[in-house]
């Protein structure tokens, strides 16, 4: 077994040593009914490299390669080109095979990168603070609720109905067991988010509103307003930010005031990956800070005076707070957190910003295209790299043909809201820089024919 | 009129008005204090409930009312200064101060020497 | 004979080679490195766009939200960013320079293989909510895997998508409260929780809404059988049990526990976190247990990635499973399809939900399959035995020099735990650690377990050859002969690492949490 180095000669040499006969007797404490006689049954034996190389590329091969068709999926995942040396770098087993900070005498790589990372992220986000990393956008969303919860000591949430309902579904599931009431509802296929039905079901119990930016269905919104009307009832503005190249092009939501601004980081350096590993991003304004849930990277001096950093406030963590933490949160999302930082650095102020033209600029031009095909509808008046069609039709068997033709088309909102017949005709459609004028021409002609 | 409790809160009494803070004795054993959330204004305290917390870098404790009653004002100074906890346990560094409903709550407090030997023996 | 001096060179070092700083900092290979927002800058990116298309500011659709307003993301250039990268993670250690003994973290090898299959384009670059159909390949990853847990396990089913330990616990909790709420029975609120337990136990069971009481040790390191038979009642929800405990024994009681604890109607949550030490040769299931989250970053080898992303799939009992999270991959017939939301209701009418957006840490899975087929069912079983042999060579090679609590009632599993109490006057667990930093070594885990005075938990792993931990053993003892000598220079240890010992006092009363720039100094009068 070759991740094994122990030979036999060692084992009975080290047994000696301990003073057992047989390995066996130091499974001793097991009860003799629960001790397997040999290994469990119905399960292959160890393989080769070269055999289990074989097995894994069968398997990989029956899935169809985002990268090798014309492909516009996006709600809450998307596909953008990442350069190479960020994978090169992820992979230098001084990072990969790190553990988590906690002697930070030979952990400061790891540690200054989580502050860069941190006051990246916190710039991104329009925050004064950031934290370092969460498991991913979704169980982030549902950490700020809390937060929102423990800060304002008030139970009720106001989800806005172009909240990505995976997002919703976690917080519905937790909010059964902490109690939090959530005003939630689907969305509708008109050209606005709901900022005005938010407003107007804020009141003295709100703990805060939620809404995300850009939205499920692809919309923007001034969220001043909203900021504005959560406040004067004492309430925390949460803003949601799934695409977060999209803030190289628009206004910050820390610049319209959010007090919590959570995110997921995936579209920079992580890569679709089938849903995980992502990295959860959260910011807030200073004064929330010791309320925040999360692993926090601060900086500080060494014995000698010089410039280090350390895992900082953590009587916050379940570790030590046990019971009284802000979260059970234990693990933070590391490894991607290094990929979303060396990306960012990668790009730079510049960079991001010409990556968030260039997205913008390539799903205006789809948007204008698809929307010339006869009985499809744009829904957004705005927009950042992904907007709403409507089409004549239930969208979701229009997605499975384009499939079959070697199309991924984007996200039916059948799938995403089953049993909503308003939104079955709704498809989402994302465009990147990974999405070339071939790819929106194949897919408006296929499109143009199949509705036909 | 200086009372403890054994969980290590002091209060210093003046008519029906008391001020609170942790004895010098429990700041040498949290080690160097970082963060002390005292209680808000106005906030009724029923004797033994958890009033203030008081942070180490490793560790978080809980600060319990020594009386029953209503707070008056939290120690504004601890939030810039919480190393006063360290160097002032029992003056600059008090906690809160709070207005007492039943005097007779005192009773079953320990005074000076009396927390002293108490001390002595742990 | 004759001396040819002319090639001479001194060989031996001068002693005592207190060199002048120097000019950088830095020290040969020891590099400092500054920050990016020092070496970077606003217009600087190291990535081309050229024929990209062209941006199309004059028509956009941005409703006038664009942003204007400086962000302040410095960027490098590629050979900078590589350099910046590289000279930082030679500050890290890692278990790809030596032995990282953190006991309950089971830091082993990271196997390649498994990067390499986790980055076929078929498994990194598909999209979790691309059609069925196109993904089977990928839906059979999760199928396969989850077939592996349950074996292995001996349990009925097993719940993906947790995305950590910590997420598994929250998911076996929340079952376990969804079970109690359909037999009408809500009122069962307390959780029992061994003194030992990670911090993350009670935590997770407060955050459930449940009310966590202590249960004690016995002086062997284990539960107290009796106090927890006798807490059961109808107030009580189910226990929270480590096994192998954090002490690193086995708690040989746990079938009887687990027997009384259904026999009152509660559950048993197993944190699996130290399941490496048993893995192929004894099934959670065989003991009763109910729910059990496995740590693949730990057992199964994906990398720990200077901290996450893990991974927690939790595996459950018959009574359990119907409450299991979404979504789930099921096979029926040749085909395997992904039961969400919108199917539930059918397969899953009592699922408490969904836990996390997508549907687990895909990543994580297709790297923990390849490890295990490397196993396969042989070499697991093989992996808890060396990992076992391991920690008990260990301890009964240090038992002499540092006091070993639980040594005297047996063997240990996977890990070996010491204490401070033989140390000399003044030295402490913390002054053991660092010096064994300076010995080329990841200190071990400290202060943890809580019931253990000044604990030090050293968890080996399997993937340790003899001689690596013969040299271990050696430092470790040197180390701590020093601590009970009174060596004085161990209470500023380090003093080989890229830093010293760090101000955390500073860090926590005025925390600088993000770069700012630093006030423009005032210019000098004219």
């Amino acid at each position: 077994m070759r991740y094994l180095p122990l030979t036999q000669p060692d084992r009975d040499a080290m047994l000696d040593v301990i003073g057992a006969d047989t390995i066996d007797a130091l499974f001793v404490d097991v009860p003799k009914d629960a001790r397997l006689d040999g290994p469990v049954r119905d399960l292959p034996n160890h393989a080769s490299e070269l055999a289990v190389e074989r097995h894994m590329t069968a398997l990989a091969r029956k899935n169809t390669v985002a990268g090798e068709v014309p492909f516009f999926l996006g709600c809450g995942a998307y596909r953008h080109h990442v350069p190479a040396s960020v994978d090169h770098l992820i992979q230098r087993g001084e990072f990969l095979t790190a553990y988590t900070p906690y002697q930070p005498e030979i952990a400061q790589g790891t540690l200054q990168m989580l502050f860069e990372f941190q006051t990246q992220v916190a710039r991104l986000l329009g925050t004064d603070v950031a934290n370092a990393s969460m498991y991913d956008g979704s169980t982030a969303c549902w950490e700020a609720i809390g937060m929102a919860r423990r800060i304002t000591r008030k139970g009720k949430a106001i989800l806005s109905s172009g909240l990505h309902p995976h997002y919703v579904s976690v917080a519905r599931t937790m909010a059964k067991y902490t109690g939090d009431v959530l005003d939630t509802t689907t969305p509708w296929l008109v050209p606005d988010m709901d900022i005005d039905r938010l407003i107007g079901a804020i009141d003295d119990d709100t703990s805060c509103v939620v809404v995300q930016y850009p939205d499920i269905l692809g919309r923007i919104a001034d969220l001043r307003p909203l900021a504005d009307a959560a406040h004067a009832k004492k309430a925390l503005l949460i803003v949601v930010v799934t695409e977060p190249v999209a803030l190289g092009a628009l206004k910050s939501p820390g610049e319209m005031d959010a007090d919590i601004v959570v995110g997921e980081g995936q579209s920079l350096g992580v890569g679709l990956q089938f849903g995980g590993p992502y990295v959860g991003l959260f910011g807030c304004k200073d004064k929330y800070v010791r309320q925040m849930p999360g692993r926090l990277c601060g900086e500080t001096v060494d014995a000698d005076g010089r410039r280090g950093f350390v895992l900082t406030l953590s009587t916050r963590e379940q570790h030590i707070r046990r019971e009284k933490a802000t979260s059970n949160i234990c693990t933070n999302s590391g490894l991607c957190a290094l990929a979303f930082s060396i990306h960012m650095t990668l790009l730079g102020e510049a960079g991001l910003r010409q990556l968030a033209e260039v997205n913008h600029a390539g799903a205006v031009a789809a948007a204008i295209r698809l929307s010339q095909i006869p009985g499809v509808e744009l829904v957004n008046t705005g927009f950042f790299n992904e907007f709403t069609l409507k089409l004549p039709v239930e969208a979701r068997p229009v997605v499975r043909t384009l499939a079959d033709r070697g199309i991924l088309a984007g996200v039916s909102l059948g799938r995403l809201y089953p049993g909503e017949g308003d939104l079955a005709n709704g498809l989402v459609v994302a465009v990147t820089e990974t999405t070339t004028a071939e790819d929106v021409e194949t897919l408006a002609a296929a499109l143009q024919e199949i509705l036909a | 009129m200086r009372y403890f409790t054994e969980d290590h809160e002091w209060i210093d009494v003046e008519g029906a008005i008391g001020t609170v803070g942790i004895s010098n004795y429990a700041q040498s054993q949290l080690g160097d204090i970082v963060f002390v959330d005292v209680p808000a204004d106005g906030r009724e305290l029923a004797k033994g409930d958890e009033a203030a917390v008081v942070e180490s870098v490793k560790a978080a404790s809980d600060v319990y009312s020594p009386v029953s009653g209503a707070v008056i004002e939290g120690n504004p100074a601890l939030a810039d200064s919480p190393d006063l906890v360290n160097s002032d346990a029992e003056g600059e560094g008090w906690f809160f101060r709070i207005t007492l409903s039943d005097e007779g709550e005192l009773d079953s407090l320990m005074e000076e020497a009396a927390y002293e030997a108490f001390v002595a023996k742990l | 004979m004759s001396i040819n001096q002319s090639g001479w060179r001194p060989t031996t070092p001068t002693k005592g080679n207190d060199a002048a700083p120097t000019f950088t900092g830095n020290k040969a290979l020891m590099l400092e490195e500054a920050l990016i927002f020092k070496i970077g800058d606003a217009t600087t990116t190291g990535v081309d766009f050229t024929g990209f298309g062209a941006p199309t500011a004059a028509d956009d659709k941005l409703s006038g939200l664009a942003r204007t307003a400086p962000i302040g993301l410095p960027g490098l250039s590629e050979p900078e960013t590589v350099r910046h990268y590289t000279r930082l993670s030679r500050q890290n250690y890692a278990i790809d320079l030596g032995l990282f003994p953190l006991g309950s973290c089971t830091m082993k090898h990271n196997p390649r293989l498994n990067e390499k299959m986790a980055r076929l384009p078929g498994f990194s670059d598909i999209h979790p909510l691309a059609p069925v159909d196109t993904v089977q390949g990928a839906l059979e990853v999760i199928h396969q895997l989850a077939h592996w847990l349950v074996t292995l396990t001996g349990m009925t089913s097993v719940a993906m998508s947790p995305k950590a330990g910590a997420h598994g616990e929250l998911c076996g909790i929340l079952a376990i409260k969804a079970a109690l709420a359909k037999r009408g029975e809500g009122a069962r609120k307390v959780i029992l929780v061994p003194e030992s337990a990670h911090g993350t136990n009670p935590a997770t069971a407060a955050f459930a809404g449940f009310a966590v009481e202590d249960i004690p040790a016995t002086p062997d390191g284990r539960i107290d059988t009796a106090a927890l038979i006798a807490r059961l009642g109808p107030d009580v929800a189910g226990v929270m049990i480590t096994n192998p405990n954090t002490c690193g024994l086995f708690e040989c009681d746990l079938k009887t526990i687990s027997d009384a604890v259904h026999a009152a109607g509660g559950y048993v949550y197993c944190d699996g976190a130290n399941f490496n030490a048993i893995v192929g040769r004894v099934r959670p299931g065989d003991l009763g247990v109910d729910a059990m989250h496995i740590n693949l970053h730990k057992t199964f080898s994906t990398p720990h990635g200077g901290g996450g992303p893990g991974s927690g799939p939790v595996v459950f009992s018959e009574a359990l499973t119907p409450f299991a999270p979404l979504p789930f991959v099921e096979k029926q017939g040749e085909h395997f399809v992904l039961i969400e939301e919108e199917t539930a209701g059918e397969h899953h009418a009592d699922s408490f939900g969904r836990m996390v957006a997508f549907h687990g840490q895909m990543g994580m899975f297709t790297r923990a399959l390849t490890y295990i087929l490397s196993h396969g069912a042989d070499g697991l079983r093989q992996v808890a035995e060396d990992a076992v042999l391991n920690a008990n060579y260990v301890l009964r090679s240090l038992e002499d020099v540092l006091h070993a609590p639980f040594a005297g009632a047996g063997p240990c599993m996977h890990e070996a735990l010491f204490s401070d109490s033989n140390l000399a006057d003044g030295f402490s667990t913390l002054d053991v650690a660092k010096g064994l930093i300076d010995e080329g070594y990841h200190p071990m885990t400290v202060y943890f377990p809580l019931v253990v005075h000044g604990a030090m938990l050293v968890e080996p792993t399997e993937t340790e050859s003899k001689a690596a931990l013969d040299q271990f053993i050696g430092a470790l003892r040197s180390v701590a002969e020093r601590a009970k000598a009174g060596d004085a220079s161990l209470k500023t240890a380090p003093h080989f690492a890229p830093r010293s010992r760090l101000d955390e006092t500073q860090a926590a009363r005025k925390p600088i949490l993000v770069w700012k720039e630093p006030a423009p100094i005032a210019q000098a009068a004219e």
